[in-house]
């Protein structure tokens, strides 16, 4: 209110004429004189009242327009945004799938590892058991054949021995004999 | 050789030496030739051979047998060799002296021995196989090393086996 009160005071207050560097006096050195004031508000209001009459409605549109193309934007962010996040909830449930089937073919990779290891097991202690049992059978088989060979040897060297034995043996007097005893058997078989 | 060829030989050879007059002789002679012949694989090739001529044959032939058999015997064999039937001088004597025994009612009784026997172990034997068999027989001794000793007497199917060898092959085989 002072502050006011000090302002119109100023203003009131009546100033010595002021003469400017082109030789020009005024009532006041910073204040506009009358006629050019009421003169200069005439021809203000003239141009606001022209300005709202001829730009006001191109202004009003503009501003409308803008209006609208910034709601249409609006609408197509949230359009955008709306794309934006179904498209990240889609990323997310692939992710979550991608997690799922990484999940799932591990998980039948482990199956399917665990079903090889026992199958390859099964089939090892298989083949050592087959292995043992030919080992066992080629040992029985060897020792058979050992055995048939060393008797067979015996009994060639025993006959050889025999064979010898018989013909050293054989002298004259003991053709004589056995002639003598078969004339003797066939007679006698009558 | 047919059979029937084998018996139309036999009777040629049978009917020479009887009309010779020496059956027994000739019989007995060509019976050791043929176990000869059987035993030596070289006598065998060498009558048996086409490259060789025949009167070659006939060479060898009187070359084994001259003084050692009767003139009707070697004349005989040199003929069937000369002939080209030595391939089938076994079969031919055999069935020379299956005939010469039937026509004495004997069965022909073949004795394989390691060594020979004596005119009385061969009487004596004749007896024991005829006591034996009831048939009397034409014995045949045939000296073969390998019976070793005992004797291996064949007449007609019937074998009486009393060799060595057969003792030392049972052994043998119950080894």
């Amino acid at each position: 209110m002072n502050v006011l009160y000090s302002i119109a005071r100023f203003i009131a207050e009546k100033e010595p004429p002021h003469t400017d560097s082109e030789g020009i006096t005024t009532h006041s050195a910073w204040l506009p004189e009358k006629a050019e004031l009421i003169y200069g508000t005439f021809a203000s209001l003239l141009i606001f009242f022209l300005l709202y009459k001829l730009a006001g409605p191109a202004a009003k549109k503009a501003m409308a327009a803008r209006t609208e193309r910034i709601s249409k934007e609006l609408e197509s962010a949230a359009d955008d945004k709306s794309g934006a996040e179904t498209e990240a909830a889609e990323i997310r449930q692939a992710k979550g799938d991608i997690g799922a089937e990484r999940g799932r073919l591990i998980a039948e990779a482990m199956v399917q590892a665990e079903s090889l290891l026992t199958d390859a097991r099964v089939r090892l202690e298989a083949e050592v058991v087959e292995l043992l049992a030919r080992a066992d059978a080629d040992i029985a088989t060897a020792k058979g054949r050992s055995r048939d060979e060393l008797r067979a040897e015996i009994a060639r060297l025993s006959a050889s021995a025999a064979d010898r034995g018989v013909h050293e043996s054989i002298d004259d007097a003991t053709q004589q004999s056995l002639i003598e005893a078969f004339i003797q058997k066939v007679g006698a078989s009558a | 050789m047919s059979d029937a060829r084998i018996t139309g030989y036999a009777r040629a050879l049978f009917e020479i030496a009887r009309a010779e007059g020496s059956l027994d002789e000739v019989e007995d002679e060509l019976f050791r030739f043929a176990r000869s012949y059987e035993n030596s694989d070289a006598l065998r090739s060498a009558l048996t051979d086409d490259m060789i001529p025949a009167s070659k044959r006939q060479a060898i032939v009187e070359d084994l047998l001259g003084g050692k058999a009767t003139a009707t015997t070697t004349q005989l064999v040199s003929m069937v060799v000369g002939s080209g039937r030595g391939r089938d001088l076994p079969a031919i004597i055999d069935e020379l002296v299956l005939r010469a025994s039937s026509a004495k009612n004997l069965e022909v009784a073949e004795v394989r021995t390691a060594v020979a026997l004596t005119d009385d172990q061969q009487h004596r034997l004749a007896a024991a196989l005829a006591n034996a068999t009831g048939k009397q027989v034409n014995l045949k001794v045939v000296v073969d090393p390998s019976v070793l000793g005992g004797i291996i007497a064949t007449v007609g199917d019937t074998v009486i086996d009393g060799s060595v060898r057969t003792r030392l092959d049972q052994l043998k085989a119950r080894l």
